[in-house]
This record gives structure tokens, C-alpha cells and sequence, in this order.
């Protein structure tokens, strides 16, 4: 089935910058009620607000840490402010496979734990 | 081809069911999530359009024709609940919209009045939030304490615990407990239900495990120490049925949805005694006798519980299930899931990493985990085959930390699953082997 493609579950199995980061500028944590996945994101950022360095933690379906993985991809480079702006559709199109309604919270809850991690509060401190 | 024992006639039961008539994902439906909701039988869908075509009217206050027939059918149901549930007499039996309300209302109305802080309320460990998060919020809003009737704890199964510790998506804390057979523990009943112990509220059966509660042994320590008991008979009742006087609880609550009937119809069944000291729990139309402008007087039994217009269509189709029931009987009905639960059992024996939760003998439910997949992917590919199976923590969210798991996949069973679904349901177990190159 399209769902669990070759790419989503190597990243399920393989998942890139899996691991906390010791001295994070930033860290969230959210997770999914329904079905008890839960995501833990550090995010290293430099001096002019450039992420250098994703860590990401947790447990959950192939869905939910595919997609995790693949997002902390995208981070590194990007500004903070950039980061945050990221939408639903970005997270839609790195999977590439329809989702159902029934694994939407699944897929976005990378997503989630990231707008979590980086708020306004949180860029003004650091 | 095993033959079943029981002579349920599954093949024609099915056939019952317009449901089963439809293809999910271009496979046939096979359905595997009855402990949600049931399928709802012809006689069942009919008896709502019969109503709507025939007899529409509110009840109870109209002269006409129309409403004297619609009055006539929804009471004549409230009569066949007391019957089924074998209540002393109709007036015994409120109508609620689904069991979780009818638990609801004897906490806001018989636990407001008698619940008072530092009493006890006890509840197992097996409870569905509907039986749960009720009363800690009682207890929080009265300053009572809330008490837990443990799962038995037995070395024996650390094997399973075992096992399932070592699912990379059960790194959920350990405290070292282990499962044991997914029975309660009702040699310590005495430590839980103490004399300070007001109310016992318990599931009849677990929607998770398949656990059958030893509910008349709790029942008789409940009133030992003076206690009032709720037994949630919402996963019971259409695998068991029920004897409220047999059992002496002193309230029943379950849900028509689960067996066979529509949505949105709950029953609460009360003893006399008890509902007659209880205060109303909504107030307006129907469950007033004489209204002043400044004060009003309360209904008789059972209409002082029931405000408003209530779930008419409904109740009366719901009766119809009922005599769906009585039909096949508890006795078959329970062989049947037996006969069911240890057949898929055994199936998932065959399957490397599967760990199957709960006694082995269960009121038709398997609940089970694949080592390094979520239940929701297993639930997501088995869906592909059409075959409908739940995921989750079932809304027993204490009862999955007990088991150390974030959620389970649960097969659940009816009248209408043969041996033929369970296959089905395997054969597309294998495909998450396949998908996860196992």
C-alpha cells in the first residue's frame, strides 16, 4: 500500500538526527492523545538564528517519526523564523502519500512538537 | 474448516446485517470492532424508518393518535429492558443517551448527595474512562479518595511483559510490575473496600482484555461495608447479558449501541430505593408533575430523569434489538465468542513478536501488539484488506500503563464473525510482515 512506501519506512527504521542534543537552544515535546505517540525536538541554532542542529526523540507509529525525520532534514539551514513557518502542505509533500483523516494528527505531530518548540516566548529569551 | 459447536448460524446471521452487503478497500467488509459499536441488524434499521413513516409524535403529552402509539412503543421498550436486564419492575429503568451518561447521572445526583470528603470510591484497574475519570472527579469535587482493585500480579506471565518490553515502541516506564493473567485481584478485595468505602463502581466486562468480572463477589464485598455498586455493563451486557437481582448491584448501565441497537440510547438501571431518594440530574420538560412560577415538583419514577424529549425513534428501534437477542441467546452467544477468542489465539501464536493480552477465556476480545510495529500501522494495513480492527488505548489509558504499552490493536468479536474473519484478519497480519520486512 502507498502508505508505508519504501522512503517513509526507511525513515520509520532508520530515522535521521534520532538522538537529544546535549546543549539545545531550544527543546519542545508534544504528543498525541489517541494513540500515545510522542515526539521530543532540540533544536542548536547560532548567533543569527540559523539552525545548525536538529535532535529528535520518541515513540510512536511509522507515520508519526517518518515524518519526524523527515522534517528534521529540512530544519538545518533554515532560520528559526523560517522554521516556524512551515505548514501542513510542507509536511504533506515531504511524505508524498495521501494520508487519511485517521493518520493526519499522525503525520503532523512532528510538525506540532516543532511550532511547540519554537515560539515568539522562546525567541525572545534566546 | 472447523464447524462451530455453538449452532450459532453465522452465515445467516450475517446476512442480517445490510452492512456486510459492502466492500471496504475492494475486499468484503470484515469487521472486527464490536466492542466500539455493533453492526445494526435490518429488523433494527426498519423499525427507525417505521417509526419516522408510521408514528412520528412526541410522547407523553399528546391525546392523538399518533403520540399514544409512539408513547405505547417507547414504554413498551422501557418494560423489555426490565425484563432483559431483570429489573423488579419498568420504573426501574431510565433512558439516557449512551452508558457513560447514565454513570454520569448517578454521580451528579446519587454521589453529590451522598458522597461526602474522606470517603472512598472504588474501581478496578480495568475501567474505560467512561468508569473512571466519572468518579475522580467526584472524588476531587468532594475531597473523597479514590481506591484501585488491582490486576492480579503473576510471575508466571513476565514472559509476555517480557516480550513486550522489548517492542521499540513500548519504551513506555516500567515500573516492574508485571501482567498477570488480566484478572482482577479479588483476594485483596478487603484492602480496597474498606469500611470507609461509599460507592464500588466496576466493569462487567473489560473492553480491552475481554476480562469477565467476578461482579456478584465484589458486589457482596461492596455491600458488606455498607456500599453502594455501579456496575458499567456497556462491554458486559451484550456478551453476557445481565441479572440485576441476581447480582444485586444497585446500579447497571450500558449502551444500545453495543448491541445491535442504534446510537444514542443509554439505559441506567437504579433500585427503587435508591432512585427515589436521588435528586433530579436535568431539569425542564417532562420530569416536572406541577410547575408554580417560582417552584416546581418532580415527576414519578423513571420520567424524573428524563428531561425533555428524549431519544423516541431510537429507544423503540433499540427494542428491536433486543428481541434480536433474546433470539440467539446468551448461552450460544457466549460459546460463540469463546470459541472465537481461542481460535484467533491460537492463529496469532503462529506469528513471531505478537503478544496477546488478557485471560484467555474472554467475552470475545483478542488484544494484541506486533514487537517494532504501533497498532496503528497494524490497524492501518489490516484496513487495507478490509478488515476493521481498533487501535489505541481504548480509553483505558491506566490499564495500557499497566501493560506497559502505549496502545494495542484489538480484534473484537460478534455474532456475525466467523472463523473465516479471524483468517482474514491473519492473512493481512501478514502483510504488516511483509511491509515491515520482518
Amino acid at each position: 500500500m502507498d502508505l508505508y512506501g519504501e522512503i517513509i519506512l526507511d525513515h520509520f527504521q532508520h530515522p535521521h538526527h534520532h538522538g537529544r542534543l546535549d546543549h539545545a537552544t531550544l527543546s519542545g515535546r508534544d504528543s498525541n492523545p489517541l494513540c500515545g505517540d510522542q515526539i521530543q525536538l532540540d533544536i542548536m541554532a547560532n548567533a543569527e538564528g540559523t539552525i545548525t542542529d536538529v535532535g529528535f526523540a520518541g515513540q510512536g507509529c511509522a507515520i508519526s517519526q517518518a515524518s519526524a525525520s523527515m522534517l528534521t532534514d529540512e530544519l538545518i539551514g533554515k532560520s528559526l523564523f523560517e522554521a516556524a513557518q512551515m505548514s501542513n502542505e510542507d509536511i504533506f509533500q515531504l511524505l508524498g502519500v495521501p494520508i487519511s483523516p485517521a493518520r493526519v494528527k499522525c503525520a503532523l505531530l512532528g510538525l506540532a512538537t516543532l511550532k511547540k518548540t519554537i515560539t515568539l516566548d522562546k525567541l525572545r529569551m534566546s | 474448516m472447523l464447524q462451530f459447536v455453538t449452532m450459532l448460524d453465522v452465515s445467516a446471521i450475517k446476512k442480517e446485517f445490510p452492512i456486510f452487503e459492502r466492500r471496504v478497500n475492494g475486499n468484503p467488509l470484515v469487521y472486527l470492532d464490536s466492542a466500539s459499536t455493533t453492526q445494526k441488524p435490518k429488523v433494527v434499521l426498519d423499525a427507525l424508518v417505521e417509526y419516522y413513516s408510521t408514528m412520528n409524535a412526541n410522547i407523553h403529552r399528546g391525546v392523538h393518535t399518533l403520540s399514544e402509539e409512539a408513547t405505547a412503543a417507547y414504554e413498551g421498550v422501557r418494560a423489555k429492558v426490565a425484563r432483559f436486564v431483570g429489573a423488579r419492575e419498568p420504573a426501574e429503568i431510565i433512558f439516557t443517551r449512551n452508558a457513560t451518561e447514565a454513570l454520569n447521572l448517578v454521580a451528579y445526583t446519587w454521589g453529590e448527595k451522598n458522597i461526602r470528603a474522606g470517603d472512598e470510591i472504588a474501581v478496578s484497574e480495568l475501567e474505560h474512562h467512561s468508569n473512571l475519570v466519572t468518579w475522580q472527579e467526584l472524588c476531587r469535587r468532594k475531597g473523597a479518595v479514590l481506591r484501585v482493585i488491582p490486576l492480579t500480579s503473576d510471575a508466571d506471565e513476565g514472559e509476555s511483559s517480557r516480550r513486550a518490553a522489548t517492542n521499540n515502541v513500548d519504551s513506555g516506564a516500567q515500573d516492574g510490575a508485571v501482567l498477570g493473567d488480566g484478572n482482577l485481584d479479588v483476594s485483596r478485595l478487603d484492602e480496597f473496600i474498606t469500611p470507609k468505602c461509599k460507592l464500588v463502581a466496576v466493569t462487567q466486562m473489560s473492553n480491552v482484555l475481554g476480562t469477565v468480572t467476578p461482579v456478584e463477589e465484589i458486589i457482596a464485598s461492596a455491600h458488606k461495608v455498607g456500599a453502594v455498586v455501579v456496575v458499567d455493563g456497556a462491554q458486559g451486557v451484550p456478551h453476557l447479558g445481565a441479572d440485576v437481582q441476581k447480582m444485586d448491584c444497585d446500579f447497571f448501565a450500558f449502551s444500545a449501541h453495543k448491541m445491535f441497537g442504534p446510537t444514542g440510547v443509554g439505559v441506567l438501571y437504579g433500585k427503587r430505593e435508591h432512585l427515589e431518594k436521588m435528586p433530579p440530574f436535568l431539569f425542564g420538560g417532562e420530569m416536572v408533575k406541577e410547575v408554580d412560577q417560582m417552584k416546581a415538583e418532580w415527576n414519578d419514577l423513571p420520567w424524573k430523569f428524563e428531561a425533555g424529549t428524549p431519544n423516541i425513534a431510537d429507544v423503540i428501534a433499540f427494542g428491536k434489538a433486543l428481541d434480536f437477542v433474546d433470539g440467539l441467546g446468551f448461552e450460544r452467544i457466549r460459546a460463540h465468542d469463546q470459541e472465537l477468542v481461542t481460535y484467533a489465539r491460537q492463529k496469532l501464536s503462529d506469528f513471531d513478536g505478537v503478544t496477546v493480552y488478557g485471560p484467555a477465556v474472554s467475552g470475545g476480545i483478542v488484544s494484541f501488539t506486533v514487537a517494532g510495529v504501533h497498532p496503528h500501522d497494524v490497524a492501518s494495513i489490516l484496513n487495507e484488506a478490509g478488515v476493521a480492527v481498533r487501535a489505541g488505548h481504548h480509553c483505558a489509558q491506566p490499564l495500557m500503563q499497566r501493560l506497559h504499552v502505549p496502545a494495542t490493536t484489538r480484534m473484537s468479536f460478534s455474532v456475525y464473525n466467523d472463523f473465516a474473519d479471524v483468517d482474514s484478519a491473519c492473512e493481512a497480519l501478514k502483510n504488516v510482515y511483509k511491509i515491515f520486512k520482518f
